[in-house]
C-alpha cells in the first residue's frame, strides 16, 4: 500500500511542480531550457520503446524527427494551416517509420543499428542535397506558431505550458503501453523472442507495431521542435542528433519511464552549460559516452546508485580505498 | 558517349578508395563482431596525417607554449622550445606519408581495441557506444587542430597529369589508385586464405576458446586485426585525399558509405567488399552525373534491394 501511495504522490507532486514551474523560475531563458527538456523527454521517451523495452537500438531516430519537422515547415512554408501541416507531418512520419520498420526489422541488433543509421543519413542526405526541394543547407524557416483554442503561444511562458500539456500526454501515453499486455509482449521479444514465438505471439509484428509507435511520437516531438525553434535546418536530422537522443535513454537508464526524461534533462542542461562555457560540445558529448560506457554502463541513475553502494560499503570497511569509488559516485 | 568512359574510370578509382575503406569495416565487423562506428574517422584522421606530413614533412620537438587560465588567474604561462629532430624532410614521396599516415592510425586502432574495446568484448550495444564516442572526440580533435577550412594536398607530382587512350584522357592518379586497391585486395586474400597467421586468424574467430586452448593468442589477433583495419582505413584516406580533398563532417560522410558496401558484399567477406565497392563507386558517380540532388540517395537502393532480397549480402554466409 505504502509503495503504491508513494509512488502517486511524487507523480503528484511532479505534476504540481511543472505546472507551476514558471512561478518560481524567472526569466524566459529557464523556461524555455525547461520546454527543451520537455520536448527532448517526449523524443527520448519514444526512443526507449525500442531501445528499453524492445531492445531493438536505433540510430536513425533524428531521421524521423527530421521527416516531421520539414514536412510540417514545408507545408506551412506553402501556405497550408497548422492543423493541416501537422496531421500531414504525423500521417508522413508514420508512413516512413512503417518503411523503415520493415527494412530494419529484416535485422535485429547490430543489424539493426546499422541499417537505421543508414536509413537516417538517407533522411539527412535528402534534407542536405535535395535543395530543390528542403533548401538544402539553408534550411526552412517556420512562421509562427500555431494558436489553440485561441490561445497565442508566441511567448515562452505559454509555449511551455503547450509542451507541458504535450508531455504530459506522452508520459501518460508511455505508461499505458508499458503496463498493456502488448507492452509485456514487447519485453518478451526483447528478453526470449523464440519463446514468444513458439508460443505463438507474431514476433516481427510486435516489434513492427512498437516501431510505429515509437516513431509516432518522435514526430511529435519533431513538431514541437520546429515550432520551438520556428527553424528546421539538415543538422536535425544528422548522425549527432540520433546519437545524443541515444545517449539521453542510455544515460538515464533504458526500460524506465524516469530514466529518459532524467536523460534528457541532464543532456540538455548540459547542452546548454557546457556551450556557454566551452565550445567543445562535440567533444564533450563523445567523453561522456565514453565515461558513461566504461563506468556506469547501466545508466546513471542505477549506476550512481550502484557505486554508491560500493563506496558505502567500502567505507565501512577500509575508509581510505573508498575516497576515489565516492569521488567518482557523486 | 566519351564522358560515360571518363567517369566509369571515376567509378573505378573511387571503388578502389571504397575498397580500401571498407575492407578493413569488413574484417572487423566480420571477423570480430565489433560494429566500428569510428572507421570513418580513422579514414579521416589518416586524410589529414596524410596532408600534414605531405606539406611539413615530419619532425619531432618545436615550440611548445603551455598555458592554463582558469577562473580569469593565469596558472602557468610560458614557452618551451626543443631542438627539432627532422625524421622526414617536408614534400616526401606520396606512398610514404600514405604508409606513415597508416601506421599512426594503426597504433591509435590498436591502443583503442586494447584498452577499451577489449573490456567489452561480446558487448555490441556498449561497442557501438564507445565507438561512437570516440568518433565525435576524434571529429572534434581533428577540427581543433586542422580547423574547418578543406585541405586538398596536390596530385603527387610523378602521377600528375593523364594518359591517353583511344583518343579519351585518363588521369594517371585514379589508375595508381585503382592498382593499389587490387594490389592490397590480393594481399589480404593471401593473408587470410593461404598463410598460418590467417588460419589462426581464422580459427580464432571460429572458435575462440578452443583456439586458445591449443596456443592461439586470440586476443593479440583481434588487436593484430583492428590495428590493420584502422591503417587500411587511413592509409585508403591518404590516398583519397587529393580527388576528394579532406574537411570535417568527412568521417560521417564515409562511415555510412563503408556499411552499405559491408551490407552489400555481405560481412566478413573480401570479394564481398570488392564487388559492393565498385557497385558503389559506378552508383556514386552516375548518381552524380544524373541526378546530383538524389546522387547520395541512390547509394543506399542497393542496400534496400539486398535486403529485402538477400539479408546476408551478396557474398556473406548465412549465420546460424
Amino acid at each position: 500500500m505504502t509503495a503504491i501511495m508513494v509512488r502517486r504522490a511524487a507523480i503528484a507532486v511532479a505534476i504540481l511542480l511543472l505546472l507551476t514551474l514558471p512561478l518560481w523560475v524567472s526569466g524566459t531563458y529557464y523556461i524555455n531550457i525547461a520546454s527543451q527538456i520537455q520536448l527532448f523527454a517526449v523524443l527520448a521517451l519514444a526512443l526507449n520503446v525500442l531501445v528499453g523495452y524492445g531492445g531493438l537500438v536505433s540510430l536513425g531516430h533524428a531521421g524521423l524527427f527530421a521527416i516531421a519537422g520539414y514536412t510540417a515547415a514545408l507545408m506551412l512554408e506553402n501556405g497550408f494551416g497548422h492543423l493541416a501541416a501537422n496531421l500531414a507531418a504525423l500521417g508522413v512520419v508514420l508512413v516512413a517509420a512503417a518503411v523503415f520498420a520493415v527494412l530494419a526489422l529484416r535485422a535485429t541488433g547490430i543489424g539493426f543499428l546499422m541499417i537505421t543509421l543508414a536509413l537516417g543519413q538517407i533522411v539527412w542526405g535528402i534534407a542536405y542535397r535535395w535543395a530543390g526541394l528542403t533548401h538544402g543547407d539553408n534550411g526552412v524557416n517556420v512562421s509562427g506558431r500555431p494558436m489553440p483554442f485561441g490561445i497565442s503561444l508566441t511567448s515562452a511562458t505559454p509555449f511551455y505550458f503547450a509542451t507541458l500539456a504535450v508531455f504530459l500526454v506522452a508520459v501518460a501515453a508511455m505508461m499505458l503501453f508499458v503496463r498493456s499486455p502488448f507492452g509485456a509482449s514487447l519485453r518478451g521479444t526483447r528478453d526470449q523472442a523464440r519463446r514468444m514465438n513458439a508460443l505463438g505471439y507474431n514476433v516481427w509484428l510486435i516489434r513492427f507495431v512498437a516501431f510505429l509507435f515509437s516513431g509516432f511520437w518522435t514526430g511529435v516531438a519533431g513538431l514541437l521542435f520546429i515550432y520551438y525553434n520556428e527553424f528546421v535546418s539538415p543538422q536535425v536530422a544528422a548522425l549527432q542528433s540520433s546519437a545524443e537522443a541515444l545517449l539521453m535513454v542510455i544515460s538515464g537508464g533504458t526500460a524506465t519511464l524516469l530514466g529518459p526524461i532524467v536523460g534528457a534533462a541532464i543532456v540538455v542542461v548540459m547542452k546548454n552549460v557546457v556551450s556557454a562555457y566551452l565550445e567543445r560540445w562535440n567533444m564533450a558529448l563523445g567523453i561522456i559516452f565514453v565515461l558513461i560506457i566504461t563506468f556506469m554502463p547501466e545508466g546513471l541513475v542505477p549506476g550512481s546508485v550502484r557505486l554508491g553502494k560500493l563506496a558505502w560499503q567500502g567505507w565501512r570497511k577500509r575508509p581510505p580505498a573508498a575516497a576515489p569509488a565516492g569521488e567518482r559516485a557523486s | 558517349m566519351s564522358q560515360y568512359l571518363t567517369l566509369a574510370v571515376n567509378s573505378i578509382s573511387y571503388g578502389g578508395l571504397l575498397f580500401l575503406l571498407s575492407a578493413g569495416f569488413s574484417l572487423i565487423f566480420g571477423l570480430m563482431r565489433i560494429p566500428n562506428l569510428m572507421h570513418g574517422s580513422f579514414f579521416m584522421l589518416g586524410a589529414y596525417l596524410g596532408a600534414s606530413i605531405l606539406e611539413k614533412g615530419l619532425g619531432l620537438g618545436g615550440t611548445f607554449h603551455p598555458h592554463l587560465q582558469m577562473l580569469g588567474v593565469t596558472l602557468f604561462d610560458f614557452t618551451v622550445s626543443l631542438p627539432t629532430i627532422v625524421v622526414l624532410a617536408p614534400h616526401p614521396n606520396f606512398f610514404v606519408a600514405a604508409l606513415i599516415g597508416g601506421a599512426v592510425v594503426a597504433c591509435i586502432g590498436a591502443l583503442i581495441e586494447r584498452f577499451l574495446l577489449r573490456r567489452l568484448a561480446g558487448q555490441e550495444l556498449p561497442q557501438v557506444l564507445l565507438t561512437l564516442g570516440l568518433s565525435f572526440v576524434v571529429a572534434d580533435i581533428c577540427l581543433m587542430v586542422w580547423t574547418g577550412d578543406p585541405v586538398q594536398p596536390a596530385t603527387p607530382s610523378q602521377f600528375a597529369g593523364a594518359v591517353q587512350f583511344t583518343g579519351l584522357f585518363f588521369p594517371i592518379y585514379r589508375l595508381v589508385v585503382v592498382m593499389v586497391a587490387v594490389v592490397i585486395a590480393i594481399a589480404l586474400w593471401l593473408l587470410i586464405d593461404w598463410t598460418r597467421l590467417g588460419a589462426m586468424i581464422r580459427a580464432g574467430v571460429d572458435d575462440a576458446p578452443i583456439a586458445r586452448m591449443i596456443g592461439i593468442k586470440v586476443s593479440q589477433l583481434f588487436t593484430l586485426i583492428f590495428a590493420l583495419g584502422a591503417g587500411l582505413a587511413a592509409f585508403g584516406g591518404v590516398m583519397g585525399s587529393p580527388i576528394l580533398s579532406v574537411y570535417p563532417g568527412l568521417d560521417a560522410e564515409m562511415l555510412p558509405v563503408a556499411l552499405i558496401v559491408v551490407i552489400l558484399g555481405g560481412t566478413g567477406s573480401l570479394l564481398g567488399a570488392l564487388v559492393g565497392s565498385f557497385i558503389i563507386g559506378f552508383l556514386y558517380n552516375y548518381g552524380q552525373a544524373l541526378f546530383p540532388d538524389l546522387a547520395y540517395v541512390i547509394l543506399f537502393l542497393p542496400m534496400v534491394v539486398v535486403l529485402v532480397l538477400r539479408p546476408q549480402g551478396l557474398f556473406g554466409k548465412v549465420v546460424p
